[in-house]
């Protein structure tokens, strides 16, 4: 019983907070759990795949693995990167199911311990397509940061 | 395969299961696949000692890991079995069928035991008792088999009885059971305890009854046997490691990683000079491809994995059909890539089915067509030049064509008149048409609709093809032909729309470059290409539009290559063609796995990735849903009249004087090599390719090697080696009746032929290939040069292509042998009947209706009057395997067709050698 209730202690204290790391797309913050981040990449030759959904950018190759690349504008219905503005995409690398997949943002940040009084479930006013591959929002200083729910993302595109 | 699905589903669920039932699970599904096919083993041969004892340990294994385990049910289920089986096992009860399905029943209710717990994680709920109460009345002799008399007491071995001192005798002739094996005596049914807790501390229980002793006691000499066996296979097994699929293919995408990497510092390489990375460089190039070949070998299992559930499936159908049926299983061991085997093993059985149900025929009907009761049923598994060949032969009573003819008409797949001018082969070929079935009833077993045109489908899929032979009232013939491993492929790199592709070598018969100048061009109807590839119009389909690809290339120089699926022959037009490469072939993320066009992607020795096209998905994606004969009338027509069959040439010009000519079936590639990376090593010409040295040479002193940047290149591979022609330009390939003048002077031809109206010369690649490469002649053995008289020796050549058989008969009179020139083997099976001899047979090896090896097997039959005759093989493209397996069926000696020079010396040989015997 003892034993129990210590892992039950050891549970709140690991539920207090939560580590995420943020990524920018457009002027919108994101967040994912840092421990489903295998890599973050620069910019990398992606090689198209013809007749595949939008969403699916292409793949490429991590190290000997070809790594599906995701392109998370398209799948939060959002208009593709502005090249011009010289931004240079960056690439979060996931592992979901036994396969790689390369998440296309706009940027990477810091990685942020969160307490779980600041979140809060999806509110019912969300965006739809965002309700549905988002898990809930954290309340910042000054911005509200929404956690992606990455198995969820990458289920739609099935 | 069980570890990985179990890893897959505890991923999916979150589920925890005990790391040691898993590896049970593992261990007991092997062992029960094992058991499967021993018991039916049994059914035929009762008294085999060896295989009683080794059902009987396999049996004792898992109810002993049971124990071990907690699983309560599944060890009564066993035990009981068991017990049984000891009986058999013993010698005082005789196998009988309906014992073995007492024995399978108890299998099955294991198996499906077995499969709740991989569920669920714990054995399902169920009752046995009904079955362990037969295994239970025949263990204790009451299930009213008269021969089953109780245990057996009264039974006692001779010279236990003659002894002096029975009791003392009796007691020296009882082995000491093994302490593990103790818990086997105790015989009471309700006892759940765990084993060795009864053992050790109910000495009482484990003392004994009267009965038990004896149902133990096996034959001395047959204990010894099995004890001797079982030490053997503890040897092997400790040689032999269990490891998780998953750690191989990660060790095999490492590998390709390396290859790829090799590959790129070699890129770089070649730009260099001499450095001093060549060297340990080419170390490492070697290390790296042997370590690719030993990762490739941990995936290949044997064959017989995949049938190790037919001997059962054909007992329990022979049982519910009421048909005699014999399994012969030859080539078990051949070994094929584990994904392979995955993806045949369900076609396979489907087949197997399939002959015993329609194939062969009921017991009276066989007696009264003249054969054995028993029907025969021949699973036959072996290499042929980087393919396995499975082959499913019956002796039933064929297809029957009429029957098939009806059922086409009926389903509307062909008209009368249409079937009046097709072979019976081309008849045949129905079956693998989608709704197709020829049973005349549905019997439970076949004949539900999905049948061979799934198959085919199945098989397709992999690379593979599938022919058929069928003789009404003789039996039938599938034979399987499947790439080796689907993990690395050779693939042509093409592009389209700005973007490159992979194309699988295998699936393309030739390129075409078709551009308005020089006059090959696609023409159009309605929109849709086409084009004229010699007297076939070539149907067409753009890569570009298929894959929705855009871009500004718009230049008028096409390249079609001609791709064919079965007998399906198209063209696919792309933008540009690169090279071909070896490249490992990863499966395609889920999220795709809708688009039937890709079947893999891959990472290129650049560090891209590109996609493998589907060969088939492209043919569907056309709109051509049935391909299993469309084009294949035109085919057989182009084969007509005898003797005068077209062979296939590839025309090419070097040096001065008349234009070249050499069967293409002899070159293995085309290839365009930059001059300025041609090397010089002591003297000779050679260059880097496919990370080995290729020795180059030219036609004669008149073709210079530099005169051009990029020359074309004839490549011809023999065994290991490989050898670069140099010419100045590749002209066309042309498929003509060639009439070959010998000509016995000029160095390095064959003689001349009118080949598109002009005089050709035919190049004789021999020549070429002994002054690249001196090894290749000794290979093929020139020792011993004594002279044989040749004078009216009779020798029998066999060769399906016209040209061969035109170019060597002269070759061989002129040496002055007495010829006899056949087209096929059949025919000379017809001679050998009317009782002709020869001194020598020289057969080609790849023959349609019989191949060399089936032939050789024919010759060397017993009472065949020809048993002692030598043969030798011709070959275009020999590999080790082929070497191996022709010796085997009966050749002595192996040679490349296009060497004449080893031909003659090999032909005399052959009978110098046979005249020392006689």
């Amino acid at each position: 019983m003892s034993g129990l209730g210590l892992l039950e202690k050891e549970d709140t204290a690991a539920a207090q907070s939560r580590e995420l790391l943020t990524i920018m797309i457009g002027d919108q913050i994101f967040g994912i759990p840092i421990l489903q981040v295998q890599d973050v990449l620069g910019g990398q030759k992606i090689t198209r795949i013809p007749l595949a959904p939008r969403a699916i950018a292409g793949s490429l190759n991590l190290r000997g693995r070809i790594v599906t690349a995701i392109d998370v504008r398209a799948c939060l219905g959002m208009p593709p990167l502005d090249k011009k503005e010289g931004a240079q995409e960056m690439s979060v690398v996931v592992e979901n199911g036994g396969e790689l997949y390369s998440l296309m943002i706009d940027s990477v940040g810091d990685v942020l311990s969160l307490p779980y009084r600041d979140y809060e479930k999806n509110p019912a006013t969300l965006d739809p397509q965002w309700r549905s591959v988002c898990q809930g929002i954290y309340r910042l200083k000054g911005k509200l940061l929404v956690v992606l729910d990455v198995p969820r993302l990458l289920e739609q595109l099935n | 395969l069980i570890l990985t699905n179990l890893h897959a589903f505890r991923r999916e669920k979150g589920f925890f299961m005990d790391d040691l039932i898993t590896e049970f699970l593992t261990e007991t599904n092997e062992s029960l696949a094992a058991l499967d096919s021993d018991i039916v083993r049994l059914e035929q041969n009762p008294n085999d000692r060896e295989l009683l004892s080794g059902i009987f340990r396999l049996m004792h294994t898992i109810k002993g890991t049971c124990g071990f385990l907690g699983l309560s049910r599944l060890e009564k289920v066993a035990h009981h079995a068991e017990n049984v089986l000891g009986r058999f096992r013993d010698g005082d009860l005789l196998v009988t069928p309906s014992y073995v399905t007492l024995i399978l029943e108890s299998l099955d209710r294991i198996k499906m035991i077995i499969s709740g717990l991989e569920e669920t994680g714990s054995e399902p709920q169920g009752d046995d008792s009904v079955l362990i109460e037969k295994l239970d009345a025949v263990f204790e002799g009451r299930d009213g088999n008269p021969d089953n008399g109780t245990s057996g007491v009264d039974v006692i071995p001779d010279h236990v009885k003659d002894a002096a001192d029975p009791l003392q005798a009796l007691f020296d002739s009882t082995p000491v059971l093994p302490q593990e094996e103790w818990h086997t005596i105790v015989t009471v049914p309700e006892d759940d305890a765990p084993e060795t807790a009864s053992a050790m501390e109910k000495p009482a229980a484990a003392t004994p009854p009267p009965a038990a002793p004896k149902a133990e006691t096996p034959a001395p000499a047959a204990k010894a046997g099995g004890d001797d066996h079982g030490g053997k296979e503890s040897a092997l097994a400790a040689q032999s490691l269990r490891v998780n699929v998953d750690v191989l293919e990660n060790l095999m995408t490492l590998v390709s990683e390396l290859v790829l990497t090799r590959n790129q510092l070699l890129q770089i390489m070649r730009s260099q000079k001499d450095t001093e990375f060549t060297a340990p460089l080419q170390r490492l190039s070697h290390v790296v491809s042997d370590l690719q070949e030993g990762v490739m070998k941990t995936r290949m299992q044997p064959v017989g994995n995949a049938w190790t559930k037919l001997p059962r499936i054909i007992r329990d159908l022979s049982i519910e059909l009421g048909k005699k049926i014999d399994l012969e299983m030859i080539g078990a061991e051949t070994e094929l890539d584990r994904q392979i085997l995955d993806m045949i093993k369900d076609p396979l059985t489907h087949m197997v089915r399939n002959s015993a149900d329609h194939g062969v025929e009921m017991p009276a009907d066989r007696v009264k067509a003249g054969k054995p009761e028993t029907g025969r049923i021949v699973l036959r598994a072996y290499h042929e030049g980087g393919h396995i060949i499975i082959e499913i032969t019956d002796d039933g009573k064929g297809l029957a064509l009429s029957k098939i003819k009806e059922k086409a008409i009926k389903n509307g797949l062909a008209t009368e008149d249409e079937l009046a001018n097709m072979s019976d082969q081309q008849i045949q070929q129905f079956i693998f048409r989608a709704g197709f079935s020829t049973a005349e009833k549905v019997t439970s077993v076949s004949g539900r609709g999905v049948g061979m045109d799934v198959v085919r489908t199945n098989i397709e899929k992999i690379g593979g093809s599938i022919i058929l032979k069928s003789v009404e009232g003789k039996g039938s013939t599938f034979l399987i032909k499947i790439p080796l491993t689907l993990a690395i492929v050779s693939a042509l790199i093409v592009e389209s729309g700005g973007e490159r592709f992979a194309i699988p070598q295998l699936a393309v018969r030739e390129l075409v470059l078709a551009s308005e100048k020089s006059g090959v061009k696609i023409e159009t109807v309605k929109g849709t290409p086409f084009f004229r590839l010699r007297d076939q119009l070539l149907p067409l389909v753009s890569l570009k539009e298929l894959l929705g690809l855009t871009s500004e290339d718009n230049n008028a120089t096409k390249y079609i290559i001609v791709a064919q699926i079965g007998t399906y022959q198209f063209g696919i037009i792309v933008d540009r063609v690169f090279d071909t490469e070896e490249i490992v072939v990863k499966p395609v993320t889920r999220l795709l796995k809708g688009i039937e066009l890709f079947s893999g992607n891959t990472i290129l020795g650049d560090g891209s990735v590109i996609m493998i096209l589907d060969p088939n998905g492209l043919v569907k994606a056309m709109g051509e849903t049935d391909i299993a004969d469309a084009g294949g009338g035109a085919k057989q027509e182009a084969k007509t009249g005898h003797g005068k069959e077209k062979t296939a040439l590839l025309l090419f010009g070097a040096g001065n004087g008349a234009p070249k000519a050499v069967p293409l079936a002899l070159v293995a590639r085309l290839e365009e090599v930059e001059t300025a990376k041609i090397e010089y090593s002591s003297g000779k010409a050679m260059i880097q390719y496919r990370g080995q040295l290729m020795p180059l040479v030219t036609f004669d002193h008149t073709v210079d090697m530099h005169s051009q940047p990029r020359k074309p290149v004839l490549v011809f591979t023999d065994e290991t080696s490989t050898m670069g022609l140099v010419v100045d330009e590749i002209v066309d390939i042309t498929e003509e009746i060639v009439d070959v003048q010998v000509s016995a002077n000029a160095d390095g031809v064959v003689g001349s032929a009118i080949i598109n109206g002009r005089a050709t010369d035919v190049i004789d690649i021999g020549h070429f290939i002994r002054g690249a490469n001196k090894d290749w002649f000794k290979r093929h053995g020139d020792e011993a040069f004594g002279e044989a008289s040749s004078i009216g020796r009779r020798v029998l050549l066999v060769d399906d292509s016209p040209f061969f058989r035109n170019m060597l008969t002269p070759l061989l009179k002129v040496a002055g042998y007495n010829v006899t020139t056949l087209e096929n083997p059949l025919e000379a099976l017809q001679m050998r009947e009317t009782g002709e001899k020869f001194d020598l047979i020289v057969s080609d090896i790849e023959m349609p209706k019989m191949n060399g090896f089936e032939f050789a097997k024919k010759v060397r039959e017993e009472n065949s009057l020809w048993k002692d005759i030598p043969m030798v093989a011709l070959t275009s493209h020999s590999t080790q395997q082929d070497i191996e397996h022709g010796m085997d069926v009966g050749f002595s000696r192996y040679i490349a067709k296009f060497d004449r020079e080893t031909l003659l010396s090999t032909i005399n040989q052959a009978l110098l050698s046979r005249g020392g015997v006689q």
